[in-house]
C-alpha cells in the first residue's frame, strides 16, 4: 500500500531509504519477523495449517475493526479507552432486543448502533467543550457505560448474560465460520480497512484528521471544522467497537456483560506497534493493520509453539517498547528527510 | 481615493469576562497597505482573526463592500477572498508541503463521492508557489514541513495565503522569524500585492518595516484604536513611541545606548 509520503527516490537505495521512513514498513517487517519466529516454532504444531492461521486471523479481526479508528483519534490527537465497555454494551443492546425481546436483526442493529453513536458522540462532545484529556473523558465513560450495561441487564432481563438466535443471513454477515476457518469478522475487518485507507489517505478529510493531530489551532484556523471533526471520530470508535461486539454476539449466540479491559490495551499496542504517533499528526492505516496482526500472531501463536503461554505478555512488552522507540526516530528522521527528484 | 473592501464599524470583542478589543472602527481599501501596531498583548492579533472569521465579535459590524458580512467560520472568510498568515501558525510539521498548503482547501479529483485528494496537482501548486516566492530550495512536494528551517515555514505560508488571498491579505508579524533577505522579500510581496489591488493589513514590531510599506497606520493600545494616521504624517520616533504603548521610547533608546556603551555592549536587563 502507498501512503501520503510516498517517496519519489530514484534508484534502489533511494527507494530503500524512503521505504525505511514510512511507519507502516516498520510494522510490516516486524509482522515478518514475529510470523517467520512462530512459523519456525510452531510449524510442526499447526500453526501453519489453515485452522492455526484462521485462529489468530480471528483473533486479529475483532481488534483491528477497532484499532483503525482507534488509530484515527490518535493521528488527531486523542484516545478513547470507553471502547471496553462500549463492546459489551453493544453485545447486550444486540442479544437483549433480539433474544430476549425477540425483534428482528435489523432493530437490534439499529438499537447498537444508536446506543454507540450516542456514547461516541457523548465523550466527543465532553471532549471538545471541557478540554479535559479524551483519557480522563473516556475512562469516565468507561465506568458509566459499564455500570449501566450491567445495571439494565439485570433490570431488564434479570441476568447478566443472554442468549441470541440469530437467522442464517446475519450470521453469514456478522458471525460464521467461512473457509479456512475464518470468521465474518474478518471480511469486516479487510472492508474497514480498505474503506477507512480511502478515508486516511485518498480523502480530503484524511488531510482534515493529520491537521487536527498536527496543529489544533492552525487547523481551526484554515477552516477545518475541528469540533465536528473530534466528534466524528469518537462516533466512528464507538460504532466500530459496536460491530465488532455485534460480530462477537452473533457468533457465539450469546452475551456477557463483562466489561473487556483486555480489548481497551490491545487496541492501543496495535496502533502503537502500527507507528501512529502517540502525539498525534502521524500514522497509517496499513501501519496500524499490520500492528494487529503482529499482536494477534504474538498472543494466539505462542499456543503453537513450546513455549510458556505468559510469555506472550513479555514478547508484546518488548515489541512495545522497541515499537515507540522506533516512532520516535521516525518522526525525527521523516522531518529531516528531503528526497532529490533526478 | 477607492472605496473600502474590509471595514470594521464599532467592533467589540471579549472573551468572558475579558475585554479585547473596544469599540474598533477601521477600513482597509484596495492597493493599500495598512499597517497594525501595537505593544505585546494590544489585540492585534484578536482583531485579525476577527477579521480572518476565526473569531466573532462580541458586538459592533464587519462591511466588506459595504456590506454587513458575517463569518461564521474561517472558510467564509477564505470564500471571499481573504487569506490570513496567523502569528504562530500554519506548521503542521508532519504534513508533505503539498498537503499543508491546501489544508482546508483540498484539490480533489475523481467522480460523485468518491473524491480523492489530487496529490500530484497540491504538490505542484506548492512548489511552483514557494519558489515563485525565491525559496529555490523546495523542490519536492512530498518533503514534511518538520524538515524546512523557520523562515522556509514561514515562506510557505505567505505564499498559501498569496494563493488564495484574491481580495485581503492579513499577514500577522510575517518577518518574526526572517533573516534579512527573506524580511525584505516579504515586503516586496507585500508591495507587489498592492500593486495588484490587494488590501493588505500588515502586523509588525519592526518600525522599519512598518514604515517601508505602510500607506496607512493604526496604533492598538490595550484594545482600543488609539491613533490612526497616514503614510508621512508621523515621524519615525512618534510611531516608535506609538508602538510603545505610548512610552518615549525615543529617550528610552537614548537611555539604551548609553548603558549598552557601558556595559561592554550588553542591554540592559528588562524593567516591569
Ligand atoms: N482566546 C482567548 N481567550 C482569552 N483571552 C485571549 C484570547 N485570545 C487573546 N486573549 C487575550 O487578548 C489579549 C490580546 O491578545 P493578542 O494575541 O490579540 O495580542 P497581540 O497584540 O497580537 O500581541 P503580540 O504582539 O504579542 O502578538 C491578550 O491579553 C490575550 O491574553
Ligand atoms: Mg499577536
Amino acid at each position: 500500500m502507498s501512503s501520503d509520503i510516498n517517496p519519489a527516490s530514484s534508484g534502489i537505495s533511494g527507494a530503500l531509504t524512503g521505504l525505511f521512513r514510512r511507519p507502516e514498513v516498520g510494522a510490516f517487517m516486524g509482522m515478518v519477523l514475529v510470523f517467520a519466529f512462530f512459523s519456525y516454532f510452531g510449524a510442526d504444531r499447526n500453526f501453519l495449517t489453515p485452522f492455526g492461521t484462521s485462529s489468530w486471523v480471528n483473533a486479529a479481526s475483532t481488534i483491528g475493526i477497532i484499532a483503525i479508528p482507534i488509530g484515527f483519534l490518535m493521528i488527531a490527537g486523542e484516545l478513547d479507552i470507553s471502547i471496553g465497555a462500549v463492546v459489551p454494551a453493544a453485545k447486550m443492546t444486540m442479544a437483549i432486543v433480539c433474544g430476549f425481546y425477540g425483534q428482528s436483526i435489523f432493530v437490534g442493529l439499529l438499537a447498537t448502533f444508536a446506543i454507540a453513536g450516542m456514547i461516541g458522540w457523548i465523550n466527543g462532545t465532553i471532549v471538545v467543550r471541557t478540554k479535559v484529556p479524551s483519557l480522563i473523558v473516556t475512562l469516565a465513560t468507561l465506568f458509566s457505560v459499564s455500570g449501566l450495561t450491567l445495571f439494565l441487564s439485570l433490570m431488564l432481563t434479570d441476568t447478566t448474560s443472554q442468549a441470541l438466535t440469530s437467522p442464517d443471513w446475519a450470521k453469514a454477515l456478522f458471525g460464521s465460520y467461512h473457509f479456512w476457518g475464518f470468521q465474518s469478522s474478518v471480511f469486516w475487518w479487510l472492508g474497514l480497512s480498505a474503506v477507512l485507507y480511502y478515508v486516511l489517505h485518498l480523502s480530503p478529510w484524511g488531510n482534515w484528521i493529520f491537521a487536527l493531530g498536527g496543529d489544533k489551532e492552525s487547523a481551526r484556523n484554515a477552516g477545518i471544522p475541528i469540533d465536528r471533526l473530534k466528534i466524528g471520530l469518537f462516533m466512528l470508535a464507538s460504532m466500530a467497537a459496536a460491530l465488532s461486539g455485534v460480530c462477537e454476539t452473533v457468533l457465539s449466540n450469546s452475551a456477557t456483560t463483562t466489561t473487556n479491559f483486555a480489548l481497551i490495551f490491545n487496541t492501543i499496542i496495535a496502533v502503537v506497534v502500527g507507528g501512529v504517533l502517540l502525539t498525534g499528526g502521524f500514522g497509517t492505516v496499513a501501519g496500524v493493520f499490520f500492528g494487529t496482526a503482529t499482536l494477534a500472531i504474538v498472543q494466539q501463536g505462542i499456543g503453537y509453539t513450546p513455549f510458556d503461554r505468559n510469555l506472550s505478555s513479555l514478547i508484546i512488552g518488548v515489541m512495545l517498547l522497541i515499537a515507540v522507540l522506533m516512532n520516535d526516530s521516525f518522526r525525527i528522521m521523516a522531518t529531516n528527510w528531503s528526497s532529490k527528484k533526478k | 481615493m477607492s472605496k473600502a473592501v474590509l471595514e470594521l464599524r464599532n467592533v467589540n470583542k471579549s472573551f468572558g469576562p475579558i475585554d479585547v478589543l473596544h469599540d474598533i472602527s477601521l477600513k482597509v481599501r484596495a492597493g493599500e497597505v495598512l499597517c497594525l501596531l501595537g505593544d505585546n498583548g494590544a489585540g492585534k492579533s484578536t482583531l485579525i482573526k476577527t477579521l480572518a472569521g476565526v473569531h466573532k465579535p462580541t458586538s459592533g459590524q464587519m462591511l466588506m463592500d459595504g456590506e454587513p458580512v458575517t463569518f461564521e467560520r474561517p472558510r467564509d472568510a477564505a470564500d471571499r477572498g481573504i487569506a490570513t498568515v496567523h502569528q504562530f501558525g500554519g506548521t503542521f510539521p508532519l504534513m508533505s508541503v503539498g498537503r499543508s498548503f491546501f489544508v482546508g482547501m483540498e484539490p480533489t479529483k475523481g467522480i460523485g463521492p468518491f473524491k480523492v485528494f489530487d496529490r500530484d496537482k497540491a504538490n505542484a501548486v506548492a512548489v511552483r508557489a514557494v519558489q515563485e516566492f525565491g525559496i529555490t530550495r523546495i523542490t519536492d512536494g512530498d518533503r514534511l514541513i518538520g524538515g524546512l528551517s523557520g523562515g522556509e515555514r514561514q515562506s510557505l505560508a505567505i505564499a498559501r495565503a498569496l494563493h488564495f488571498g484574491a481580495r485581503v491579505l492579513i499577514l500577522d508579524e510575517p518577518t518574526a522569524a526572517l533573516g534579512v533577505k527573506q524580511a525584505s522579500h516579504v515586503l516586496r510581496v507585500v508591495m507587489e500585492a498592492r500593486k495588484r489591488g490587494i488590501a493588505v493589513i500588515f502586523i509588525t514590531h519592526q518600525v522599519t518595516h512598518a514604515m517601508a510599506v505602510g500607506d496607512h497606520f493604526a496604533v492598538l493600545i490595550r484594545g482600543a484604536l488609539a491613533a490612526e494616521f497616514a503614510r508621512g504624517e508621523k515621524s519615525r520616533e512618534e510611531i516608535t513611541d506609538l508602538m510603545a504603548g505610548g512610552e518615549a521610547l525615543a529617550n528610552l533608546g537614548a537611555d539604551v545606548e548609553a548603558y549598552m556603551a557601558s556595559h561592554a555592549g550588553h542591554p540592559p536587563p528588562p524593567q516591569h
